[in-house]
């Protein structure tokens, strides 16, 4: 199509003016987001030793960490934690959000933020707090199960650490979620509801049928959300590993293994390459996630 | 029964203030600093660049904005170690910088702001400010900014809790305690007293006191400004 001068002039002006509006992002984007991953990568591509001093050899890294069984110990628990973690975590959000979108009294509101609350709490403080119930020498389990002369599990050691880190995420996030999906349901036009009760649809029904597929981009948001937090675990295992009796170990997830393999041992090559190998895993589960469920009018279209 | 012990709030509360030389009001006030910069600074770029990628159809904005959508699946994390060895060799890390500037980041912000500004505010309200003869930065300002309010409270809010509750940054980056925001300080105090489980009882009083405390700040903001954030939560989820 042929454009005059002053089409030209104009469209030069919006794009100038379009980009002075995104540079404080892109700077910040091209710092913080691009430069490390770059410069993570590039570390990744030397090894360290103390007899051959830094030598360039671009894949020992990669092969080391993918042949490292911390590292695919970490992974595989991460991928096994998100499995049972989200669908739990989904399904009990969204039941308390179905329930307090159908209740309207003040006690329904009340208890809507008491259970968003725990999102207001810092990870660490939360964890630290879970750390104290689940004591068994000054925690309230030590003491229920002590009056029926039982010992209590202690939920941080290595047979009971997955339900009990899942307990406290759980809590830290459901009412997140929760808050998101009712928000979702609080969107939709009530007259469909009125329209189904006339068609004889009954409050199951309505919940099932008309509710939750108008929350579905809500649920997949979340579910991206729920995914990449749980893939890059780090605060509440590093908080409660020094009382877990074990139960955490340095390489509970990959986030961890590469603190300590930092910070511990000193080998910033190595857990440059954890970093990265962790950060494309994250990325490629994600985008691979949202291709198979992209639709229309949804977050990747 | 474990909270029936006969605990002296008065005497842990003037404890924790001035343990260590009042370090605990330190590290409050940091989270502040923290919080309240990193915000407020990854919320203007948020609205800059949302405003940017919804209203102006510029040359290379879909390539940008397919970038924004990756990063949003970036986990921040796998960039905490990256980001300290690189702020490590440029002599940053140990200042609040260190902390403040990689909490700019914030793709989820922009994407919200970009698709709420979308919505909410009309091109042709913008093409009337500017046949008016007002410019660019004057529309921004004084048309389109007042209707992005919503949105605006829910991403500042949002990245100050974030902020606010980053453990791992702040972690990697701090060694001097002084500097620590409340959730290191008390994470560290938590892992000294865990670390010789007789001598620390006095401390683990401390952490108790303090985890407490360093709660109120933020569940305060939380029920003050319900109504700004409960319909902002649902901008990304609606379309």
């Amino acid at each position: 199509m042929p454009t005059s001068p002053a089409q030209r002039a104009a469209n030069r002006r919006r794009t100038l003016t379009g980009w002075m509006f995104i540079l404080p992002f892109t700077l910040v984007f091209l710092v913080f987001l691009v430069a490390p991953l770059l410069y993570a990568f590039y570390n990744s591509l030397f090894t360290k030793g103390l007899a051959t001093g830094t030598v360039f050899a671009p894949l020992d890294n990669y092969i080391k960490a993918f042949t490292d069984p911390s590292f695919l110990g970490g992974v595989a628990f991460v991928v096994g934690f998100s499995l049972v973690l989200i669908p739990v975590q989904m399904i009990i959000s969204l039941a308390i959000a179905l329930v307090l979108d159908a209740v309207t009294t003040r006690f329904a509101r009340f208890a809507r933020l008491m259970i968003f609350l725990p999102y207001a709490i810092p990870a660490v403080i939360g964890a630290i707090m879970w750390g104290f119930l689940y004591s068994p020498t000054f925690g309230p389990l030590g003491q229920l199960f002590g009056l029926v002369g039982l010992k209590a599990p202690f939920l941080l050691d290595a047979s009971h650490v997955f339900g009990g880190l899942m307990n406290i995420v759980t809590w830290q996030w459901a009412g997140y979620y929760m808050i998101i999906i009712y928000a979702a349901l609080q969107g939709i036009d009530p007259t469909l509801y009125e329209a189904a009760r006339i068609d004889g649809a009954n409050a199951r029904q309505i919940a099932l049928r008309i509710k939750l597929p108008l929350v579905t981009n809500a649920l997949l948001l979340i579910l991206v959300f729920a995914l990449i937090g749980t893939l890059q675990f780090f605060t509440e295992p590093s908080v409660l590993r020094t009382i877990s009796n074990g139960g955490i170990t340095q390489d509970f997830t990959p986030n961890l293994y590469a603190y300590f393999t930092a910070f511990s041992y000193a080998q910033f090559n190595y857990a440059s390459a954890l970093s990265f190998a962790l950060g494309v895993v994250v990325f490629v589960c994600v985008y691979i996630f949202l291709f198979l469920t992209r639709k229309r009018g949804s977050f990747l279209s | 029964m474990w909270f029936d012990k006969n605990v002296g709030y008065l005497a842990n509360l003037q404890d924790l203030f001035t343990y260590d030389g009042s370090i605990y009001l330190h590290w409050i006030g940091n989270s502040a600093l923290y919080a309240v910069a990193g915000g407020v600074g990854s919320t203007i770029v948020s609205i800059l660049a949302g405003y940017g990628f919804a209203k102006f159809a510029f040359r290379g904005r879909n390539l940008m904005f397919s970038l924004l959508l990756g990063a949003v699946m970036v986990p921040l994390t796998a960039l905490v170690i990256p980001t300290f060895i690189l702020a490590s060799d440029a002599g940053l890390t140990n200042t609040i910088w260190a902390v403040i500037l990689p909490s700019l980041l914030n793709p989820f912000g922009v994407y919200l702001m970009r698709v709420y500004i979308g919505d909410a505010v009309p091109d042709e309200l913008l093409d009337a400010a500017r046949v008016d003869g007002a410019g660019e930065l004057r529309t921004f300002l004084q048309v389109a900014l007042p209707l992005m309010r919503p949105a605006i409270v829910t991403v500042l809010l949002l990245s100050m809790v974030a902020t606010w509750n980053n453990y791992f940054l702040p972690l990697v980056m701090l060694s001097d305690k002084t500097l620590y925001p409340v959730t290191v300080g008390i994470g560290v105090w938590q892992g000294l007293a865990s670390g010789n489980n007789g001598g620390g009882h006095s401390l683990w009083s401390l952490i108790v006191m303090g985890s407490l405390i360093s709660v109120v700040p933020l569940v305060i903001a939380f029920l003050t400004l319900q109504r700004y954030w409960r319909g902002g939560l649902s901008i990304g989820s609606l379309k």
